[in-house]
């Protein structure tokens, strides 16, 4: 089972990867968010895998009758998943943001910061 | 969305909405649901009333700023682990106390505190964007 | 349910039962500060006159609490907070040593340096636009990465900060804040996300989260038991690209040039360099193993980042870009430390981090000072005639470029000192002479920025002293408001150079924290040990009387049959 999640790992890097090569915002973006789920699901498979038994305690004991899944990559998860949803949504905007003010979606093209055609520093001195 | 029946239905919907989110946050701590969950339901019933009757009535029902009731949720959340200062215990705590109204044994707790926090916070933050974008 | 519970459960084994002093509250207190301290600006939104003043002395506070932090810790050693009292490694712990306390407290300081600067600087659209909570949840997260002893919170902090910092970047949502915004974001968003996939490897062969633990598992795993090579470079990876270093630097000089003066004086002080403690935290402490697999590769790394910092610096033409390579290259130099990893060299790593941290936030605030008076030239083409605006002010920045070329006697100079040093100690020559060889370009660049800033009488076609470019006088609250966090920041750079030993010696303790780190396991796992040594005492008086009781009772039973 984990050697199946993680081939499944490493096609979504794979995707992620190759889309975030690209030259368009709106690509890069989509990288991010299967990179996001790329990761989630690495932390999942690296707590180890177990079927139908939830980490529950019984009712009069103090530790679980028998060996449950394990809790904390969920927890983490939980957490990985609304930071990594919070940015996708801000980057998200960002890029609609750049795309209206500097109209165009291609980062190639997005020279504002660092013109092409930038005077070199001067000699004097 | 100008539909007579959807504006009718809306005010009920959405208080319907509030209450379920406020009952999804209080059993929070021993059945599924939660602060999150509670905050994402009562911001979806402000959005709801907000296409349906528009921003500016929504605005006017919540009184206060959606982001100064999330930072209030904020405040609310790290006040909740400072009170196991008291007990000379470590931040976050819990502590509890369960005290008898009317016959019934109330269960109240930091953790309790916690989770209204994260609701108002996911409620005011998410709500603040969506009135945002409803009003573009 | 925690209270009502109808059967006994032992606390005692999952908890720590031992009370908290008021003291250890200390810990929490600099995150507490300024997340309720941000929050509370938030709700104060109608207000905004006072959200300036307001974070000034939440800032404050934070200083105050982060010195008393780190005078505690060079007098007791680290000090550490569970988490709801959850036992070591299962709750969240908080630890400050020497290393992070001191981190700590100059990142406040700056903030507050900042801070008093911005109140003359931020106009009140960006105020209400939430400028200063931003800040302050930014400094949350750089004291929270500071202050952390658990892998996975560290990783929070991190998007705490990242957060804030790209509310902090658009403040004012123009053309060249949007596309320095995207480069940075999408690049320092795929650092953490790398740092997240590197923590989930960890996490997966060694089981912990906490620095300490996972420290100790390493330390005790048989050689070749966890793939050491992979997450060790991989957390190169991902911090050295949080940190700007070479290859992964290009976003820096790519979008610190675009915000407002006073972002890219925060930005250029502290996040870099919580990824340079955060390379050194995971590198040195955590996996010394994977350090020393590494060494080369970060040396290599260190020397290249230098030179391309050096080499960047005396290329531009903006001179707030020259300042963006020049943070790039103080980074090299603190992972001069991490690569050469003795004592000695993680000394001069902090020493440097400390200094860059004062530099280049004075650097930026002393040119935004001259950016107002000029009426925002930034070219150095443009610039000129800054000795006649304020004879001041040139005499300032030209100790910060002193300091920032590591000349004596400001506080660059010893930590360059001590890492080449130990460099050719170690038998790194060719790391030592980078080392200098990067100081000496980039006392060019910044003589040269001096000198055309301030030294020649006008911009380029202008005779000196002649008809130069007409300057704006500042009004005295104004100047009173942006002068002295720049005089107090060149102070403590001129102190420090002047005399080094109350830092030396706190990072050398730092230092020694890192690489014989029995105190800093003590520290997290003390309060258990003693708990767990208790309890196997007063189990063992409970047996022998249960045993004297059972016996007594064997003699009794059988007096009985008689």
């Amino acid at each position: 089972m984990e050697g199946v999640l993680s081939i499944l790992v490493g096609i979504f890097f794979a995707v992620s990867i190759y889309l975030m090569m690209s030259r368009y915002t709106i690509r890069i973006m989509l990288g991010v968010a299967a990179l996001s789920n790329a990761v989630n699901l690495l932390i999942f498979t690296s707590g180890r895998l177990m079927r139908e038994v939830p980490p529950i305690i019984p009712e009069g004991a103090s530790v679980p009758a028998m060996p449950t899944a394990n809790p904390l990559p969920q927890a983490l998860i939980l957490t990985a998943i609304v930071i990594s949803f919070s940015f996708l949504a801000f980057l998200l905007v960002l890029a609609y943001r750049a795309y209206q003010e500097l109209g165009t979606d291609d980062i190639t093209q997005m020279r504002v910061a660092e013109p092409a055609d930038e005077d070199l520093p001067p000699v004097s001195y | 969305m100008q539909t007579l029946i959807f504006r009718t239905t809306a005010p009920f919907l959405a208080a319907l909405m509030i209450l379920f989110s406020i009952f999804v946050t209080l059993r929070g701590h021993n059945d599924p649901g939660g602060g999150f969950i509670g905050g994402l339901i009562a911001a979806s019933a402000f959005m709801m009333y907000g296409i349906a009757a528009g921003v500016e009535y929504v605005r006017r029902a919540l009184y206060f700023h959606p982001i100064s009731v999330a930072a209030f949720g904020l405040v609310l959340s790290s006040g909740s682990g400072l009170l196991s200062m008291f007990e000379a215990q470590p931040f976050m705590t819990s502590q509890w106390t369960f005290p008898t109204i009317m016959g019934v044994e109330v269960a109240i707790s930091t953790p309790m505190f916690f989770d209204i926090g994260v609701y108002l916070v996911v409620m005011g933050s998410l709500t603040s964007i969506a009135l945002k974008l409803e009003e573009e | 349910m925690a209270g009502n519970a109808d059967h006994a459960v032992d606390y005692a084994a999952g908890m720590l039962m031992a009370p908290t002093s008021l003291a250890d509250w200390l810990i929490v207190a600099p995150s507490l500060i300024t997340i309720i301290g941000g929050a509370s600006l938030v709700m104060l939104r109608y207000q905004a006159k006072w959200h300036g003043y307001l974070a000034c002395f939440y800032l404050a506070a934070l200083v105050l609490v982060d010195a008393l932090l780190l005078s505690r810790v060079m007098v007791e050693g680290p000090i550490t907070m569970t988490m709801g009292r959850w036992l070591p490694p299962f709750g969240i712990t908080l630890v400050v040593d020497a290393l992070g306390g001191l981190m700590a407290l100059i990142a406040a300081i700056v903030a507050l340096a900042v801070c008093v600067y911005s109140l003359a600087d931020i106009s009140v659209t960006s105020t209400r636009f939430g400028f200063y909570p931003a800040l302050l949840w930014m400094m949350t997260g750089i004291t929270g990465s500071f202050l952390t002893g658990d892998i996975f919170n560290l990783y929070v902090w991190f998007e705490v900060m990242l957060i804030s910092s790209f509310g902090l970047l658009i403040v004012d949502g123009e053309r060249i804040q949007l596309d320095g915004a995207m480069k940075y974001a999408v690049l320092n968003l795929m650092a953490t996300t790398l740092f997240l996939v590197t923590t989930g490897y960890l996490y997966g062969a060694v089981g912990s989260l906490n620095m300490a633990d996972i420290a100790l598992r390493l330390r005790e795993m048989p050689e070749g038991a966890a793939p050491m090579g992979t997450i060790a470079t991989l957390y190169l990876l991902a911090f050295s690209m949080k940190a700007a270093a070479f290859p992964v630097n290009f976003w820096l000089p790519a979008s610190y040039h675009t915000p407002k003066i006073v972002v890219s004086a925060i930005f250029a002080g502290l996040l870099t360099k919580v990824g340079v403690y955060a390379l050194i935290r995971t590198l040195v402490l955590v996996m010394p193993e994977g350090r020393d697999m590494l060494s080369d590769l970060i040396a290599w790394i260190a020397a290249l980042t230098m030179i391309v910092g050096a080499i960047g610096a005396l290329a531009q033409n903006d001179v707030r870009r020259t300042f963006g390579f020049l943070v790039v290259g103080g980074i090299g130099s603190s992972m001069v430390g991490v690569a050469v990893g003795t004592q000695d060299a993680i000394t001069g790593a902090i020493l440097y981090a400390v200094n860059s941290i004062l530099v280049m936030t004075a650097l930026y605030l002393a040119f935004g000072i001259l950016m107002r008076k000029n009426g925002g030239k930034v070219n150095l083409a443009d610039l000129g005639g800054g000795y006649r605006a304020s004879s001041w002010l040139s005499i300032l920045f030209l100790a910060l470029v002193f300091a920032a070329s590591g000349l004596p006697p400001f506080s660059g100079f010893w930590p360059k000192m001590v890492l080449v040093e130990s460099s050719l100690k170690e038998g790194y020559g060719w790391l030592a002479f980078s080392v200098l060889i990067s100081g000496f370009i980039t006392t060019i660049a910044m003589g040269r920025v001096w000198a055309h800033a301030f030294w020649r009488g006008g911009p380029i076609g202008t005779q000196d002293g002649r008809d130069a470019a007409p300057l704006y006088t500042l009004s005295e609250i104004v100047r009173r408001r942006v002068f002295v966090p720049v005089m107090a920041l060149v102070a403590m750079i001129v102190y420090i150079g002047v005399y080094p030993s109350p830092v030396f010696s706190v990072s050398q303790y730092g230092a020694a924290t890192l690489l014989k780190p029995d105190q800093y396991f003590d520290a997290v796992f003390g309060p258990v040990r003693a708990q767990e040594k208790e309890r196997a005492e007063a189990q063992a008086v409970e047996g022998h009387r249960l045993n004297e009781a059972s016996e007594n009772g064997a003699v009794q039973n059988s007096e009985g049959a008689h």
